[in-house]
């Protein structure tokens, strides 16, 4: 019959239907970004489409090009969900910035300075532990007082993760510069000495960076979910991100989650800064995180929030900046153009209504809700 | 402003001020160095009484506006290129050149505060999500144009920096500045003594007027306001686009009038600082001006105390260490958004989109 014909088809439609309408804004919001994207290379002078091939093949053309997206990639899963996860508690956490670059910094003193210490080499298996534990334990303390000011004394965490911000990166500043300054006489610049052979996470094949750090990047991806999906804690974080009277009304207690919330999400930032110290760099240098902080706001805004989307995310963000170093060469545009497009994605995503109408998409769905005044 | 709130206002400064007297006293006369901290305190809380009052017109009117410091930035960065421009390519006279550059930092501010408005009156996107739109864009923009127009070669300055048509001269305040030694205070630059200006004016508009009163009717309750025939879109666009013009005039601040020159990220997170004077000011022009004060005597504090580096005792040696002077505006935002100082209360509709 026909009508159980259309049923069924409709039934097809409805299942994949939620996963279309999650996916379908944030894809349409990053093509109308590169077209905006290609006017303003155009503008500027340059060669839009040559400027796409070359971003392409620099993100993705060979198997060096993915080696080096994912090693961009990294950081960015670590960071959008720090912000993803304090999102769905109803918190905006503008200071993984600041969260990770102590996260480094932590990691990294204790990856050279405690064999020194201890005055014995440490076995890798306590070593590493101990110096991703470091920089994941100072992101989560930086990122558990501005939870604790807003609980305890409604003091916003917008303004206040971004003064932890930039208490941090005046507090790494003075230690690069000063206690933690690698002492080497050849040295100018403003970093720690390397980090010990047993604190080092090591390449998966040899010659390529591409690194352990990525395939914990997903396991926690799934951890995240997992956490926020099937355990009480989850449910109450969301609960509390969803509706906090509600939440109150229901016997969660409401300071307790917030503190708790951003602490998880300092910690997944501290680890995005251990992970480049550990996986990566081997040492912390100045000026090397700049721009974390807010990349991670726009992963997270344009994965929805959810963890297979911040990964998909953190893959395009990861594939635009490794690939623009290809097109800066090829074309001489600039690599910054690719923080425009960025901004431009953001934009999309965050006024859906404007790609919504530009497409005569018609589905609404639920809105994230940040704003509810400076008041505790 | 309640007394409490004053005093510490009052408290902070001269504690600032003393630390600069007990370091460089014996080598400068301590009536000197109160003059130049207070110069400079005026001087260097010009973008955050502008960002302050930017806020305060967006937030009367209900909406919220974390985007402070990208409007600011965007404005610093394109203010300094059409000064420069002018200058350099088309030869027009410095002071000119500056002052139409001040004319366009202010219009690109104007222009963002439009589009933060579509974006949260017209969209009802979260007011914060918006904001930070706007910081992003105004950071990729300025950072972007940056090097495509003055370090990339064969751009319009040949990959080299020219030189800039220096900064905004002083102004001197007929009589007062002639008083001998305090007579420096009132030689200030034409923003900063249009900041003041526009905080009396910003008062006298929000309370004596009744677009004022319209004002605070859309961000206390809109729709009672809506009742009464008052167009509540109309007023909160017009709103944030003032709000973003007066944004722009203080991004204007930072590379036509403090230093002619633009860095990337070069306002520093003063926006945000801007929002915390703005809630300690408890949403009033003089409440938010007295607070920007405090900020800005806490960066004098630094700047002045560059000047008697050698001078500081070795017990107090960590006043050497700018990075640790530098964190005085930061730890102090922080103590006041904690309200140990006394609460403030936002307008009731703030942050909250009007449907009809």
């Amino acid at each position: 019959m026909r009508i159980s014909e259309l049923k069924k088809a409709s039934e097809r439609i409805k299942s994949v239907r939620p996963f279309f309408n999650m996916a379908i804004v944030p894809i349409l919001a990053v093509f109308t970004a590169l077209v905006v994207g290609a006017l303003i290379i155009l503008l500027a002078g340059g060669d839009p489409l040559a400027a796409y091939r070359g971003l392409f093949q620099g993100a993705v053309g060979s198997a060096r090009a993915w080696s080096e997206t994912t090693v961009w990639a990294t950081p960015y899963i670590f960071a959008g969900l720090a912000v993803a996860l304090a999102f769905k508690g109803g918190l905006f956490n503008i200071g993984a910035e600041g969260q990770l670059a102590l996260g480094a910094v932590m990691a990294a003193w204790i990856g050279y300075k405690l064999p020194e210490l201890l005055g014995v080499s440490l076995p890798a298996i306590v070593h590493l532990p101990l110096a991703v534990g470091a920089g994941m334990m100072a992101g989560a303390i930086w990122g558990a007082i501005p939870g604790w000011l807003k609980a305890r004394t409604g003091g916003h965490e917008v303004i206040n993760t971004i003064m932890m911000n930039y208490i941090a990166l005046n507090m790494t500043s003075y230690l690069l510069n000063g206690p933690m300054k690698d002492p080497n006489p050849l040295n100018v610049v403003a970093r720690t000495p390397e980090i010990a052979q047993s604190a080092r996470i090591p390449p998966i094949f040899p010659g390529y960076r591409f690194h352990w750090g990525f395939v914990l990047a997903l396991l926690v991806a799934g951890a995240v979910w997992w956490l926020l999906q099937k355990t009480t804690l989850g449910f109450e974080i969301r609960t509390a991100g969803a509706n906090p009277d509600a939440a109150r009304y229901a016997g969660v207690n409401v300071s307790r989650i917030i503190v708790i919330s951003m602490m998880l999400s300092g910690m997944l930032a501290g680890l995005a800064g251990a992970i480049e110290v550990t996986a990566l760099n081997y040492r912390h240098e100045l000026g090397f995180s700049v721009g974390y902080g807010f990349d991670a706001i726009a992963i997270a805004l344009l994965g929805k929030t959810h963890p297979l989307g911040v990964v998909l995310a953190s893959l395009l963000w990861g594939a635009m900046r490794n690939g623009a170093t290809r097109m800066q060469f090829l074309t001489q545009i600039p690599v910054d153009v690719i923080s425009v497009i960025q901004a431009l994605i953001l934009l999309f995503v965050a006024a859906d209504a404007i790609v919504r109408w530009l497409y005569r998409i018609r589905v609404e769905e639920e809105k994230l809700v940040l704003t509810r005044g400076w008041g505790g | 402003m309640d007394w409490r709130r004053l005093g510490f206002i009052g408290l902070i400064i001269l504690i600032l001020i003393g630390i600069v007297i007990l370091v460089g006293g014996s080598r400068v006369s301590p009536l000197v160095i109160v003059v130049s901290m207070l110069a400079t305190t005026i001087a260097v809380a010009t973008p955050l009484t502008l960002g302050a009052l930017c806020g305060i017109y967006c937030e009367r009117a209900g909406v919220v506006n974390i985007g402070i410091e990208g409007m600011m930035l965007a404005s610093a960065f394109f203010g300094w290129f059409a000064a420069i421009y002018l200058n350099t390519i088309l030869g027009v006279a410095p002071l000119p050149s500056l002052l139409a550059g001040v004319l366009v930092a202010v219009l690109t501010g104007g222009l963002l505060g439009l589009l933060h408005a579509v974006l949260s009156v017209t969209y009802k996107v979260d007011q914060i999500i918006g904001g930070t739109v706007i910081n992003i864009l105004a950071i990729g923009i300025s950072g972007f144009l940056n090097r495509q127009l003055f370090f990339e070669k064969g751009s319009i300055f040949g990959g080299q920096v020219p030189h800039a048509p220096g900064v905004l001269p002083r102004l001197r305040v007929p009589v007062l500045a002639d008083i001998p030694v305090a007579g420096r205070i009132f030689e200030q630059q034409p923003i900063a003594v249009a900041a003041i200006l526009l905080v009396l004016l910003t008062h006298f508009i929000l309370f004596y007027t009744r677009w004022g009163l319209r004002t605070r009717a859309v961000g206390e309750h809109p729709r009672a306001a809506d009742t009464v025939g008052i167009n509540v879109s109309r007023m909160r666009y017009a709103n944030v686009i003032i709000g973003g013009l007066i944004a722009g005039l203080g991004g204007a601040y930072f590379t036509l009038e403090s230093v002619p020159s633009f860095e990337p990220l070069m306002t520093n997170g003063r926006g945000f600082i801007a929002l915390a004077a703005m809630i300690f000011g408890n949403w009033s022009p003089f409440g938010a001006w007295a607070a920007a004060l405090v900020f800005g005597a806490a960066q004098a504090l630094q700047i002045n105390l560059q000047f008697f580096r050698e001078q500081i005792p070795p017990q107090w040696a960590f006043l050497q260490q700018a990075y640790i002077v530098g964190l005085v505006p930061y730890l102090l935002t922080i103590v006041i958004l904690t309200g140990v100082i006394g609460r403030t209360t936002p307008p009731a509709a703030d942050g909250v989109p009007y449907e009809k």
